[in-house]
């Protein structure tokens, strides 16, 4: 099987993460890698650097992971995080301009379909 | 240098040393010290509370939080990391941060140190920080939170007493602590009537009206503590 991009929901809450998770996987089974990342390492509500690299890095494929945040501090955590990947990782992983929930709904259902990284994007941002 | 035949022989490249190179001085004897680290730890450890208040009134209200955290995780290697050059020292304080302050802050004050790491690269090495390289490092970090905030002076951020200190700092070759604290202090004091259009005080809008900005703040307390440690340097 060609690879599928993958996803990270970036979320301050650790069960917003988780919940938009089941609802990614209710959608799309298995299909693709999708994980979520919330809250800081002591459980609070935040984001986290390492935390996000780590989620990254779990899900890495070669066709590219789209990364979805909800407000300010997750998406500028999560571009630090891409930034410390290797170069040839961080030139595919990006960041969805998008709601979280809805974007990631729709980057999920794109991406099980097959389409490339930025196909993803573009599904998620246009929703 | 003569063989036995007491002809002249070439000096073969690999084999000169005429001298030792200089090693690189280590960050705290340029200027940036574990005393000054440990300064502004201190003063943010102090201003956690009052931080955490600003930023309840307008944000999350982690910031006393989150830069408490900072400060503690920066103490922590303070006096290792002032043994390394500057650019290295400056790397390491900026990952640190990034690493643990986590909020909007994390990034934002990370990527300043980042990119003044980045700027120290390009100084001779083991040159003192006076005031003009203090203004070109500054001059860099200040741009790299401008980037990754996609802000600007005038939204209601660290930005509106980062850029008025260091224009204040960029003014005169000798420095001059008092316009530096005074623009840091009326940077700070100006964000009270603005009305936030970037951070989490954004979502209030007119509501953020009258409240100072926390990031402001605690970017205040910490222009303090370098003015009094290059000040105390000279």
């Amino acid at each position: 099987m060609t690879a599928r991009v993958s996803l990270v929901i970036v979320s301050h809450s650790p069960g917003i993460a988780r919940g938009t998770v089941d609802m990614v996987r209710q959608m799309v089974g298995d299909e693709i890698a999708v994980v979520g990342v919330g809250g800081r390492p002591d459980g609070s509500l935040g984001t986290d650097c390492p935390m996000i690299r780590a989620a990254i890095e779990s899900v890495y494929s070669k066709a590219g992971v789209a990364v979805l945040v909800d407000l300010g501090g997750a998406e500028t955590n999560s571009e630090m995080a891409i930034e410390q990947l290797p170069p040839a990782w961080a030139d595919r992983v990006t960041i969805c301009d998008a709601a979280i929930v809805e974007g990631a709904i729709m980057a999920a259902t794109e991406a099980a379909a097959g389409a490339d990284l930025d196909a993803v994007r573009r599904a998620a941002e246009e929703y | 240098m003569s063989d036995r035949t007491g002809r002249p022989q070439p000096v073969r490249a690999g084999c000169r040393r005429p001298f030792a190179p200089d090693p690189v001085r280590p960050a705290r004897a340029v200027g940036l010290t574990a005393d000054l680290l440990e300064a502004a730890a201190r003063a943010l450890l102090q201003a956690e509370d009052r931080l955490g208040v600003l930023d309840t009134a307008i944000g999350d209200g982690d910031h006393g939080r989150n830069m408490a955290r900072g400060a503690r995780a920066v103490a922590g290697i303070a006096r290792d990391v002032v043994e390394r050059p500057l650019p290295e020292a400056l790397h390491r304080l900026g990952m640190t941060v990034v690493n643990s302050v986590g909020g909007a802050a994390g990034p934002l004050y990370g990527s300043c140190l980042l990119a003044m790491a980045q700027a120290a690269e390009t100084e001779a090495p083991g040159r003192p920080i006076d005031p003009p390289m203090l203004a070109r490092l500054w001059a860099a970090g200040v741009e790299a939170v401008k980037r990754r905030g996609r802000s600007d002076v005038g939204a209601k951020t660290m930005l509106d007493v980062l850029v008025p200190a260091l224009a204040a700092l960029s003014a005169s070759p000798r420095l001059t602590a008092e316009a530096v604290r005074a623009a840091a202090e009326a940077g700070l004091a100006g964000t009270g009537p603005m009305r936030a259009t970037k951070g989490r005080a954004a979502y209030l809008g007119d509501r953020s009206v009258g409240h100072l900005d926390p990031g402001a703040a605690s970017a205040a307390l910490i222009i303090e503590r370098v003015i009094d440690a290059v000040e105390a340097g000279r």
